[in-house]
């Protein structure tokens, strides 16, 4: 079943800014993530019909829910969103059942059995977990047939404990309904659990958008690369004459990247693509930073070491082979080619280079 | 030191409880309960309160119930100053507003001239007496209405419409049930004031047995003939606002209260 697509061009007045987006979502799910108050669930609820945009248009297939030129605005019920609030909005007076059945009553049975809620049918919402009650306004919101589903923040009312769980069975879910799906998140990690693309908002427009691997690898600005949990190390990028770039730090330190870019820039580089030895090393890596290690925090079998301004990602096995410990002194090195050079204020690019995104 | 300011409080509360239930514990004890009702005129009087007080309430929710959604749930310039002057009516004195629906409704009123044209004639008759009602007492259940509808979560009445109801069915199946407790404890306190309505009422409807004389205004009118008769109907006045309070809590309020504590 070929669903239609979600086209979204539109113009929303916040408090100080607009935001001004153009989104195309074909049967997929696409996350927006930004920081808060970036309009993302502003966002969802005019493409629901719950708030007006300035100015724009909003189509599913050939169906025109809002056009601001044609003065066509579809009230919400008439729109066919199935949308998930972030504090679920489960009524309070209705059991689970008679939640579900305000959507539609034909696929009751159905939805409570497929999102493993039958046994709660006559709970009320008061009753449940916070991971039954994601559920119970999944089943509610998909109980109208929906042809477009828009969760906000559906991981944000969760514990951390229960987040795991929730988010590989959202996504199972998500991918079987093969709905136009836009979700929004504050956290790139949920959003690119749940979501084939993810797109980044920033200071009212479109910063990036990209599958979750693009953007890790290949950061448009230094709020994407903070965002997808990259170091960000600012200096002064200049060429040398040589193939590379040179960034100085303001300690005087010189890192070395494969990026062109002068100016004011921002080196992105992955925890997980930062090597930390004790002595220095002969090899190919290009940067070695020598610094105090400031933390070492234990994940599993994982630990993140932050050494000077840089978070290292390597193996607790490491940390125990090497002996590292907090205060000692530590190098932490990487490729020139594992780096991107992001613009701060006033960088231009060195030179014409082919290879930017999209 | 310490014990000086229990004391005082529980003098101020001793005080308080017996200086207000006192009168009513006065009123049952002069008047020994069934004697004195029986009379044509607390009849008459509790046919004319009865007949006006369903009229006004029915107009005072049918009218309200809707306004107050409207004004609970929409933003516009100008809705501070307008609850404003929807709540003018509580705190005015029920002579001025007597003096208020004369000066409208009145031969000579405002709209005196269109309604004659009508043939109808408000003063000294039990539309006097609903209008009354209405106004004075109206006001406590629209405000209260307000508050009911507020205090229901703006994203149930969102989730209600992306879940394809259209703005009636939220109404009625969501905004109604969220606020019912709010709403009867509004109307019973907005009923209780019109059933003992009085200064609106003897300025605009006078006070004639049988068509515009009231409980309050027979207890007032017997009051100089035959105090027993008065008494009377204190007495039953007290019994039944206890009683609608109380049911009001008991049907209404507590079985909610749980609701509300998700």
């Amino acid at each position: 079943m070929a669903s239609p697509e979600l086209e979204i061009d539109l113009t929303l007045p916040r408090r100080s800014f607009r935001l001004r987006l153009q989104l195309h979502i074909g049967a997929e799910t696409l996350a927006a993530v930004g920081p808060s108050g970036a309009g993302k669930s502003s966002l969802l609820r005019a493409i629901a019909g719950l708030e007006q945009p300035e100015a724009g248009r909003i189509t599913l297939g050939d169906q025109v829910w809002f056009d601001a030129s044609r003065r066509v605005s579809l009230p919400p019920d008439r729109r066919s969103v199935g949308l998930v609030f972030q504090d679920y909005a489960l009524f309070p007076h209705l059991s689970v059942r008679d939640n579900v059945a305000f959507g539609g009553k034909k696929r009751v049975a159905e939805l409570l059995e497929r999102l493993s809620i039958g046994h709660l049918a006559a709970s009320f919402p008061r009753d449940l977990s916070g991971g039954e009650r994601q559920r119970v306004a999944l089943a509610r919101a998909l109980a109208r047939a929906p042809r477009v589903l828009l969760l906000d923040e559906p991981m944000a009312a969760l514990d951390a404990h229960t987040r795991a769980t929730v988010r590989a069975e959202l996504r199972s879910l998500l991918t079987e309904l093969g709905l136009p799906t836009l979700l929004v998140s504050h956290d790139f990690d949920d959003a690119s659990a749940l979501a084939g693309r993810v797109v980044v908002i920033e200071a009212g427009k479109i910063a990036q958008i990209g599958t979750p691997g693009e953007l890790i690898a290949r950061p448009a600005s230094a709020f994407v690369a903070s965002l997808t949990g990259a170091n960000l190390v600012e200096g002064d990028g200049a060429l040398t004459g040589s193939d590379l770039c040179d960034v100085q730090l303001a300690d005087g330190t010189v890192l070395r990247s494969v990026d062109r870019l002068v100016g004011r820039v921002g080196v992105v580089v992955q925890p997980s693509d930062i090597a930390v030895a004790t002595v220095p090393q002969a090899g190919s890596t290009t940067n070695q930073l020598r610094g105090q290690i400031g933390s070492i925090v234990r994940l599993g079998s994982r630990a993140r070491v932050q050494i000077g301004p840089l978070t290292a990602e390597i193996t607790a096995e490491s940390v125990d082979r090497l002996g590292l410990a907090e205060g000692q002194w530590a190098i932490a090195s990487f490729k020139a080619v594992a780096t991107r050079l992001v613009p701060l204020e006033t960088a231009l690019p060195a030179d014409e280079k082919p290879s930017a995104d999209e | 030191m310490r014990y000086v300011f229990g004391v005082v409080s529980a003098l101020a509360t001793a005080l308080a409880v017996t200086f207000l239930t006192l009168p009513l514990v006065a009123i049952f004890l002069r008047v020994p309960p069934g004697q004195g009702y029986g009379r044509q005129i607390a009849l008459d009087a509790l046919l004319v309160t009865t007949k006006t007080a369903v009229i006004a309430n029915v107009v005072t929710l049918i009218v309200g119930t809707p306004a107050a959604y409207l004004l609970a749930t929409r933003r516009f310039p100008g809705r501070t100053a307008l609850l404003t002057v929807l709540e003018l009516p509580l705190v005015l004195p029920p002579a001025v507003a007597g003096i208020g629906l004369l000066v409208t409704f009145g031969r000579t009123g405002l709209l005196g001239g269109q309604l004659s044209a009508l043939g109808i004639s408000v003063p000294f008759t039990q539309l006097a007496v609903v209008l009354a009602v209405i106004f004075v007492a109206g006001p406590f259940y629209l405000r209260g209405a307000i508050t009911a509808f507020e205090s229901v979560e703006m994203s149930y009445l969102d989730a209600a419409r992306t879940l394809g109801a259209q703005p009636w069915r939220t109404f009625r199946r969501v905004a109604l049930p969220l606020a019912a407790a709010g709403l009867a404890t509004s109307w019973s306190i907005s009923f209780a004031r019109g059933v003992g309505e009085f200064g609106a009422t003897i300025i605009i409807a006078g006070s004639l047995q049988g068509r515009t004389q009231t409980l309050p205004l027979a207890i007032y009118s017997e009051f100089d003939n035959d105090i027993n008769i008065s008494l009377a109907i204190g007495g039953l006045l007290v019994i039944f606002s206890f009683a609608l309070l109380l049911a009001v809590k008991v049907v209404l309020v507590w079985p909610r209260l749980n609701l509300r504590s998700t």
